[in-house]
């Protein structure tokens, strides 16, 4: 019960930062179209590095 | 975590890392050496080939502006020779003009020179003739002289306006 | 000439294949129709319940390699596959004998004694049974009282994929190294792999670790991508190989990062790691234990919790649209809902080939940017 309490907050907490990157990562790319590949690297390594941070804390509570 | 701990199999952990090994010591030797190597090759020869191209690129320019400069040598040398030989043309009619002028003043000269011997020449002969039409008279005069005196001054009268009508 | 060799190599790895395919095959048909139908890769699929154990099941490892397996009319349970070998290192030292004599069995039933000891598979794992004890017993919370694991060094499906796996890219990629011993631009299959290795060379490799030292590591991080691709995407076929779902898999490779960045350290990596510069005496320590933790600790476990858990929810998500077909056939009707299921599962597994790649370039892009991080080497200030 908890746990799934805990997934839940991770998941919000998840999704308000991908929200964040995506949306920083659109603005960035609708300013400069040019620096779009970039950007979206960049933007998927982040997604990344904070997608393992919400894994790891799912798994670990699991 | 517990339930993943239990999933975890230490069997297939050490079969994935034998396999792993074998399989990077493989793709190593019989893949990816090969493969980079040839791509570097390739793009390095493409390289090459870029730079080749852009260098004679440039030899063209370079022989390009050669060949104008060249033109324009030759062109200015040109230029130089109708410059000259108008020159020369012009000294030579210019000589010629003066020669001209200094032989056409000569035979005036000349002309001029032959003209005034022949005046005299004829004013001598004139002075000849009236010293001998002077003679003339002078004995035609003296012939009739023994006449009559009369007879004479009409004579002389009428010789001499004879004379002055010459 | 050169089609004749192809032919002959081609010829010998079917020959090959089949060798290997019959000596582990052995197509099981009536095999266990004396055994409680009930047990997890068994039994038709119909309540939630079974449908969660089901997917459980499919996401574990698994001794024998199955395709289908369906119940005959009279009952009987009948699997299509063929079972592998399950080589054991037990408290008697080796033990090898074909998953078959389990007969599908996997919860504990059905006992294999081999060379006087008693072994039992309870949830796709081997248990040897205590020398006084004939049957397993199980706690209240379904632990196995009387027995306990061995180390397993079975060739189980998983290892099969990885197996296949190594055997594609190898097959394919030497394929694609002997092309330019005579050709400048590969054709065929090459002339698609190649891209890919420039992909991974100039995306990857170059920007992360920079241009002095990337070609170090290069066979590594190949090697890697196209392994943690070709799995994804064979984890996507119906073949159900799990593989990069399984966390040994994702641990070793991301523990071969870890190795790699180790000990490739450069002096001023280890200089700022340990005793970072610039900053007061006081704190150089606490930074020193955060820094190690993060280098040795958390950056190789994200890497190896983020494959698993994308993969492993990768095929959850996929099995349970597939199994809303029988969830939800009481409630809208089985025309209605095998089209919502076909529709959905559809999506998510389009949505699944893109995370396939997107996983495999993540985990390479991610190694290539600590590897890069190690062995970077400061100018001085």
């Amino acid at each position: 019960m908890y746990n799934l309490i805990g997934a839940g907050l991770i998941v919000i907490g998840g999704g308000i930062g991908l929200g964040q990157i995506g949306g920083k990562a659109m603005e960035g790319i609708a300013r400069q179209p040019e620096a779009a590949g970039k950007i979206q690297t960049a933007m998927i390594i982040i997604g990344a590095l904070l997608e393992g941070l919400a894994f790891g804390a799912l798994i670990l509570g699991k | 975590m517990e339930t993943l701990l239990n999933d975890f199999s230490p069997g297939l952990f050490a079969m994935q890392i034998v396999i792993l090994i074998i399989l990077l010591f493989l793709m190593k030797k019989f893949a990816w050496k090969p493969i980079l190597n040839s791509l570097e090759e390739r793009e390095t020869g493409i390289e090459d080939a870029l730079l080749a191209a852009e260098n004679a690129k440039k030899e063209m320019q370079n022989l390009q502006a050669d060949n104008e400069r060249l033109i324009k040598e030759a062109r200015a040398e040109r230029d130089a020779m109708m410059k000259e030989a108008r020159d020369i043309r012009d000294n030579m009619i210019a000589e010629a003009k003066e020669d001209a002028k200094e032989v056409t003043a000569s035979l005036i000269e000349k002309a001029q020179a032959s003209i005034a011997q022949e005046k005299q020449a004829a004013l001598a002969e004139l002075k000849k003739n009236v010293a001998e039409l002077s003679i003339g008279i002078a004995e035609s005069v003296i012939k009739k002289e023994l006449s009559s005196k009369q007879d004479q001054l009409d004579l002389v009268e009428g010789i001499l306006k004879d004379v002055t009508l010459n | 000439m050169k089609v004749a060799k192809k032919t002959i190599k081609f010829l010998a790895i079917a020959v090959i294949a089949l060798i290997t395919t019959t000596s582990f095959a052995s197509i099981s048909g009536n095999a266990d129709q004396n055994h409680n139908v009930q047990n997890h890769d068994g039994g038709q699929v119909n309540t939630q319940k079974e449908v969660t154990d089901y997917i459980q099941h499919h996401l574990k490892d698994s001794h024998d390699f199955t395709f289908f397996s369906y119940t005959s009319e009279e009952g009987e349970r009948k699997h299509f596959g063929f079972s592998l070998p399950v080589i054991l290192w037990s408290s008697e030292g080796l033990v090898t004998f074909m998953s078959s004599e389990f007969h599908h069995n996997d919860d504990g039933h059905v006992i294999v004694e081999k060379n006087g000891l008693k072994f039992a598979k309870i949830h796709s794992k081997i248990y040897e049974l205590n020398s006084d004890a004939a049957t397993v017993s199980f706690d209240e919370t379904h632990h196995a009282t009387n027995a306990h694991k061995v180390l397993d060094f079975s060739i189980t499906k998983s290892v099969v994929g990885i197996l296949l796996a190594s055997l594609l890219m190898f097959l394919g990629f030497s394929a694609l190294a002997k092309q330019y011993k005579t050709r400048e631009i590969p054709k065929g299959l090459g002339r698609a792999l190649e891209p890919l290795v420039i992909y991974v060379r100039d995306e990857i490799a170059r920007p992360n670790i920079g241009e002095k030292k990337y070609k170090k590591f290069m066979g590594f991080l190949l090697t890697v991508f196209f392994f943690i691709w070709i799995l994804n995407l064979l984890g996507l076929t119906p073949l159900g190989f799990n593989v990069t779902g399984q966390i040994a898999v994702t641990l070793a490779l991301a523990l071969f990062t870890l190795v790699i960045y180790i000990f490739n350290g450069s002096k001023d990596f280890w200089a700022h790691t340990l005793w970072m510069p610039g900053v007061p005496y006081i704190l150089r320590p606490i930074l020193a234990i955060i820094e190690l933790t993060g280098f040795i600790l958390i950056k190789p476990f994200s890497l190896l919790v983020r494959l698993f858990a994308n993969i492993t929810a990768g095929h959850f998500v996929v099995m349970s649209l597939i199994a809303l077909m029988v969830t939800m056939k009481e409630a809208f009707g089985p025309v209605a809902s095998t089209g919502m299921s076909l529709v959905l599962a559809l999506f998510i597994m389009v949505i699944e080939v893109l995370v396939a790649f997107l996983q495999a370039f993540i985990f390479t892009m991610l190694s290539s940017l600590f590897i890069g991080m190690a062995v970077e080497e400061h100018e001085h200030h």
